[in-house]
């Protein structure tokens, strides 16, 4: 760790030299924005480099007069001051270049922008729905969906003072548990939306970031050409946890993108299995604990206390070793006006049993008793 | 003294009121605050606050006043007072276009996409199949979707504009003729018509405000049409609400104006105060203009 | 006038001026009231920045080292609201208090209690909106642009937050109305607008931004304490809102925002290159028209902050080509202040190097700006650090060091002393190269893919950040330099002439330094002589 650090310092101070000195070319750094592996990050890309080479071009011309006017222009150097104070026919040239300079940005701008709004005849469909913390996958006509959240790993490092090194990890906040699988060659229509906050779906090698706003869908496309992973996060403030909903793409092959689907659809299958027999109490807690890392650990912390101040304790609080109605109740259906979301929706009638069972029976609060998904059921 | 100092130039005095008003402002928003979250101290904190608030407005227009009736205004002082109200009524003008954008963009934009025009095909497919825009809109997208689960108030009718807004919209206009015969008069030097027109600007004001809260009653008690039954309720109430306040705080200051018109203040050349109160008074007027319009009318 | 200048040196018994804490609590007195405004702004601007430091220091390195994320999220939000409503925009204010009256040759402003009302508000609303930060659930996180619904999840704070708004509003709005009412009822006889010297154009068309876009904000923060708490529905889809619909009504004010807080720095540099150029400023009248076209404009781009919400594509179309056309007048400024210095006879005095390097860098950061608005590509760039690049350029090497040159610039005026020119060379240096360290690099943060507002980052944006905070470490110590100069400058020096700088122009240097308790005690004629063309 140490050692890394003191290694960073002196690249840190030594690269503002060699950025200078050698060539741009940094690439481990990270200098530019990515090609992307679309058209349309490609056509994005070129956009970017165009007016990026323009706006050089001005300035290098702009002060290069500027600078050489104030070495010679010098009252060192016994300059006489000048008295001319305008110029019409300067003023003229220097709004009508100016304009024409943009007329020309605006032509390929307007022609990339109205390709990336062609949503149309669009071969498959996902629903992307942003939650506080974490990304929901609907496939519209699979008929599956899944969560993605940040992968356990990091989500370890990430904490307040953990003392583990993030430099031992290569995907550190940028890996999650389930990524989105899609097909490459595939015209991909991507509909984002929200559950509680704003929230934005950015995968920087697919050219954009969409907004995911709750109450109303938005829709843009992409056409992945090369298999691989990609890696996008968050792109709006969304709260405490921000920084640590990443997005993850697997882009594979056609046959390969099916035989997935395929064990998608067995699972959900069997994943409410069981919601009408009795449970006993061992396999709730172990099946409560999973969930609980997923959904609720993010705010009420892996030891249940929470955040003073933030995000409430459920350590022997009134709610979880109080009434199991009202426990039940507040799981289903959240908290308005915080952040505590309602897990309804998110969770079936197991896994909310299950992680009621787990809140009430862990850390100590030894309430003893358990939630089958019966009762879930019956209080939706 | 520094007026004399300043020869051609009008400074005040030293003044104490700008921080007392600091203050007081401080002590109602601070107050408003605790109160909002559920706390009754600070329901106490904003009575305190307001109180000193309407003692520092008022002991600094005495102030002002008795400046003015010393004689110790110039013209230019006049003018500065004159430009300050105007462009003071303007950013009143723009607190009010915030609501009609509001109001706008919900009519032209959000309801008609989760209705699923224009843009919000998948909206209305995903999130609110079934709800169909309509203005006035009484029930919300949430309750298409499950009305057990709505957060808002179902609305059984609006007001219509035709009934007491239209009423509303002739008593507000005909106070500003009655304003505009109080300044002819008073330019004219003729008292006691000046005091009859203003007096009968008051009364129209306050039958005004009268009338939109019986309004407001009917509407929560019989209508259903309120602060929460969605963005209907919103954009009404608070467009009419800010405005009523508005109508409110013109009357009360045209009552000063009346108040001091029989102490005998103003002349027919002098009379900026009374000048500055009737351009608020078109405002609030023109202001109802736009609600009866866009609010009840269309 | 001579007469003036006779009284300077026993002036201050003869204004009779008041003495003690009334001076400051009471006063009417435009110089007493800049002078508050400008220390406030100080505080005020170190106060950000420490919040500042606190966000570099958490960057430095990869891992959550010092801060819970939440608190880093309401350091952000703090650090903007603090430095935007409490250090540049009051510095402006405190600006135009202390010069406008002196160059339009009136005694003080047009609405003297009024004026301190504005300034004092300011203490007690910052106060609220700091206290915010020992409150249950922390001060505000959800970003300086107050994003609902995110922002209503905060806790006692949100109240707060709303009313410290309107209460700031206020206070703006206020002192907008004085600085107009001023230059349009108290200008010394024979001076036309069209003699009025850039700084005060500047203000004018700055302070009806501010009267204009204003109390919009205040209309949507409004809207936010209703949802909240009296169950309106304005950003709520479930009730036939839209959270969106915030977002305009936010940016149509927020961009205007952001030229009021330029357009003052445009007027200071106006001021500051003829005098070291030893020439009239190029192209007075394109200049004036410039600076209104840029604040006509600003009305109409505000949708350039929000083209990933995803808007219509003619509402897209039309707010990138809006956008793009500010680079228009803006340019013409540029190209002006170029032509000013072209053949004049210029030294570089501290005014002049922050003069010198704000057109370097605005520029720069302006650049960056017209990128952003070229919305497919801004698809790429929303949100992330390049983000943070550009606006840091235009604020910090543009807002923040044209008020730096000023304060250079009028200190010797203000206080009758030199300030000490070695120490004023050492403190831009090291700034205008730290500065950079800080800034730069964030472009390619940015572009590399690390979005804005994020407390941890993976390993691939380690060297960036920490070369990033390294220089904000430099650059705000350098800072320190900056108060020191001010305050030995205060407490004496070298004496400073009436002109004080060779190339000075115009009615504020006619007067003594220190100018008299109320600048011009009767009208000063305005010949010919000061007129511009
Ligand atoms: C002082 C403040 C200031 C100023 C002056 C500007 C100036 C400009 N800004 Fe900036 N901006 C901000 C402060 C400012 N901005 C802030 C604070 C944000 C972030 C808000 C937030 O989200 O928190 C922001 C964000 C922001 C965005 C949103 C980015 C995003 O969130 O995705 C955009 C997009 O269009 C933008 C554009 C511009 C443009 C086009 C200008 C133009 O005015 C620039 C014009 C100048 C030039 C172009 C250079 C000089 C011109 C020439 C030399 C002439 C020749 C040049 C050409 C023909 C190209 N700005
Ligand atoms: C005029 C406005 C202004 C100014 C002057 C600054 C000044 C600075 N800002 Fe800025 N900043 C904004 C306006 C401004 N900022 C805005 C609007 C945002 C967006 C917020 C949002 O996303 O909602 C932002 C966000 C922002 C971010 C992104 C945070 C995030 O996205 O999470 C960062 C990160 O580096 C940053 C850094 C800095 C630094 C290092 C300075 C430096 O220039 C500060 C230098 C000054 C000092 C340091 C103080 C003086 C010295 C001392 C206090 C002595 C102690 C010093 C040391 C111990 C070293 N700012
Ligand atoms: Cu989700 Cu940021
Ligand atoms: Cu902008």
């Amino acid at each position: 760790m140490l050692g890394k650090t003191v290694k960073r310092c002196c690249v840190a101070v030594s690269s503002p030299i060699l950025f200078l000195f050698s060539s741009l070319a940094h690439a481990e750094y990270g200098l530019n924005m990515t090609k992307g592996v679309t058209p349309l990050s490609r056509e994005v890309y070129d956009l970017h480099m165009l007016i990026f080479y323009i706006c050089c071009t001005i300035a290098v011309a702009v002060f290069g007069i500027m600078f050489w006017s104030i070495y010679h222009h010098r009252k060192s150097k016994g300059a006489r001051p000048a008295q001319f104070h305008h110029s019409t026919r300067l003023e003229i040239l220097w709004t009508a270049i100016p304009i024409f300079i943009l007329v020309i940005m605006a032509v390929p701008a307007t022609r990339t922008l109205i390709n990336m709004e062609a949503t149309g005849d669009a071969d498959m469909t996902i629903k992307v729905t942003g939650y506080q913390w974490k990304w929901e996958y609907e496939y519209i006509d699979e008929g599956f969906s899944f969560f993605s959240a940040l992968d356990a790993e990091s989500n370890e490092i990430r904490q307040l003072k953990s003392g583990l090194d993030p430099n031992e990890m290569e995907h550190y906040l940028l890996d999650v548990d389930k990524p989105l699988v899609v097909p490459v060659g595939t015209k991909i229509r991507f509909l984002t939306t929200a559950a509680d906050v704003i929230h934005a779906w950015w995968v920087p090698d697919l050219g954009w970031k969409r907004d995911s706003i709750p109450g109303f869908i938005n829709e843009s496309w992409a056409l992945i050409e090369e298999e691989g992973t990609y890696r996008g996060q968050c792109a709006e403030l969304c709260g405490r946890d921000h920084a640590f909903m990443p997005i993850v793409v697997k882009a594979v092959s056609e046959d390969d993108y099916f035989d997935w689907v395929g064990e998608m659809m067995v699972a959900a299958a069997d994943a409410n299995a069981g919601a009408d027999r009795e449970w006993a109490m061992a396999e709730l807690m172990e099946k409560g604990e999973q969930v609980y890392a997923t959904f609720c650990q993010a705010c009420h912390q892996a030891n249940g206390q929470g955040i003073p101040g933030a995000f409430a304790t459920l350590v022997g609080s009134p709610i979880t070793v109080g009434p199991i109605e009202g426990h039940i109740d507040i799981v289903l259906n959240g908290k308005a006006g915080t952040a505590m979301a309602a897990f309804g929706s998110q969770l079936n009638d197991v896994e909310l049993a299950a992680v009621v069972t787990y809140e009430r029976n862990a850390w100590g609060n030894d309430v003893g008793d358990l939630v089958q998904p019966a009762t879930i059921a019956g209080m939706r | 003294m520094s007026n004399l100092s300043s020869g051609a130039y009008y400074i005040p005095e030293p003044s104490s009121w700008p921080v007392v008003g600091s203050v007081a402002l401080c002590l109602s928003f601070v107050g408003a605050a605790i109160m909002l979250n559920g706390s009754g101290l600070g329901t106490f904190i904003l009575g305190v606050g307001m109180a000193a608030v309407i003692y520092m407005f008022y002991s600094w227009f005495r102030d002002v006043i008795d400046e003015s009736l010393a004689g110790r205004y110039n013209q230019q002082v006049d003018i500065s007072f004159r430009w300050g109200m105007g462009w003071f009524i303007l950013s009143e003008v723009m607190f009010f276009a915030a609501f009609f954008g509001a109001l706008y963009y919900a009519r032209i934009y959000s309801i008609p996409w989760l209705g699923g025009e224009g843009d919000g095909a998948a909206t209305n497919e995903f999130l609110w199949s079934g709800f169909e825009a309509i203005w006035p809109l009484l029930s919300t997208p949430d309750m298409v979707i499950d009305a057990a689960q709505t957060k808002y108030t179902q609305i059984k009718a609006v007001i219509p504009a035709w009934g007491i807004p239209a009423l509303n919209t002739a008593i507000l206009l005909s106070s500003g003729a009655t304003v505009t015969f109080a300044h002819w008069d008073l330019k004219k030097g003729n008292r006691t018509g000046l005091c009859w027109w203003l007096a009968a600007t008051v009364a129209l004001g306050f039958i005004f405000v009268g009338f939109q809260a019986y309004e407001y009653v009917h509407a929560y008690q019989d209508l259903g049409l309120t602060l929460n039954s969605g963005i209907y309720g919103s954009t009404f109430f608070i467009l009419t609400g800010f405005h009523g306040f508005h109508v409110t705080m013109g009357a009360t200051m045209l009552l000063v104006i009346l108040l001091r018109s029989m102490a005998g203040h103003f002349t027919k050349h002098n009379h900026f105060a009374f000048e500055g109160v009737a351009w608020y008074w078109h405002f609030v007027d023109v202001v109802w203009l736009g609600l009866f319009i866009f609010v009840y009318w269309l | 006038m001579s007469e003036t200048a006779s009284q300077a040196d026993h002036h201050d018994d003869h204004d009779h001026k008041p003495t003690g804490i009334r001076r400051w609590l009471f006063s009417t007195n435009h110089k007493d009231i800049g002078t508050m405004y400008l220390v406030f702004a100080l505080i005020m601007f170190f106060i950000g920045g420490a919040m500042a430091m606190v966000i570099r220091a958490e960057l430095f390195q990869p891992g959550l080292q010092f801060v819970d994320p939440q608190f880093f999220n309401s350091m952000t939000t703090m650090h903007a609201l603090v430095m935007i409503f409490g250090a540049v925009m009051p510095a402006g204010v405190g600006l135009a208090n202390w010069m406008i009256p002196m160059m339009i040759g009136a005694p003080d402003m047009a609405l003297p209690r009024m004026n301190n009302m504005s300034f004092w508000i300011l203490p007690f609303a910052f106060a609220m909106l700091l206290a915010t930060l020992f409150m249950e659930g922390g001060a505000p996180a959800g970003g300086w642009t107050m994003y609902p619904p995110l922002v209503s999840q905060l806790g006692d704070g949100f109240p707060f937050l709303i009313f410290t708004v309107h209460f700031l509003g206020i206070s703006s709005i206020m002192g907008a109305i004085n600085i107009i009412a001023t230059v349009f009822n108290m200008r010394a006889p024979g001076m036309g607008f069209m003699q009025l010297p850039l700084f005060v154009w500047t203000w004018i068309i700055t302070a009806f931004l501010l009267i204009v876009s204003l109390p919009v904000l205040a209309g949507a923060v409004t809207m936010l304490l209703t949802d909240k708490y009296f169950g309106t529905s304005f950003f709520v889809a479930a009730g036939g809102g839209d959270p969106v619909m915030f977002q305009h009504i936010f940016w149509f004010f927020g961009h205007p925002e952001v030229y009021i807080l330029i357009l003052p720095a445009f007027g200071i540099v106006s001021q500051i290159l003829p005098t070291f150029a030893r020439k009239p400023l190029f192209g007075y009248v394109s200049m004036v028209y410039a600076t209104a076209a840029i604040a006509f404009l600003s009305l109409f781009v505000w949708a350039h902050h929000m083209f990933t919400v995803g808007m219509p594509l003619a509402g897209e179309l039309f707010f990138m080509y809006a956008t793009m056309s500010i680079a228009v007048p803006t340019g013409v400024k540029i190209f002006n202040w170029m032509a000013t210095m072209w053949r004049g006879s210029m030294t570089f005095e501290t005014p002049m190097l922050f003069a010198v390097a704000f057109v370097f860098l605005f520029a720069l950061g302006g650049f960056s700006g017209l990128m952003l608005g070229i919305t497919p590509a801004d698809f790429q760039y929303h949100d992330t650090y390049f983000v943070v690049a550009h606006f840091h350029y235009v604020l910090v090497t543009g807002a923040v060091f044209a008020l730096m040159a000023a304060s250079y610039f009028w200190l010797p005026k203000w206080t009758g002393h030199m300030y000490d020119e070695k120490l004023g060379k050492l403190h831009f240096w090291i700034s205008v190269i730290s500065v950079n360290v800080l800034f730069f690099p964030q472009h390619f943060l940015g572009l590399a893919g690390m979005p804005r507002r994020i407390p941890d980052y993976n390993i691939q944006f380690a060297e960036w950040n920490m070369i990033s905070s390294l220089g904000g470490f430099v650059f705000g110590l350098s800072q320190l330099i900056f108060v020191w100069v001010v305050i030995k400058c205060v407490r004496g020096g070298e004496k400073a002439t009436d002109k004080v700088w060779e190339g000075a122009e115009g009615l504020e240097w006619t007067l003594p330094s220190p100018p008299p308790f109320h600048s011009f005690t009767t009208p000063p004629q305005v010949g010919m002589a000061t007129a511009r063309s």
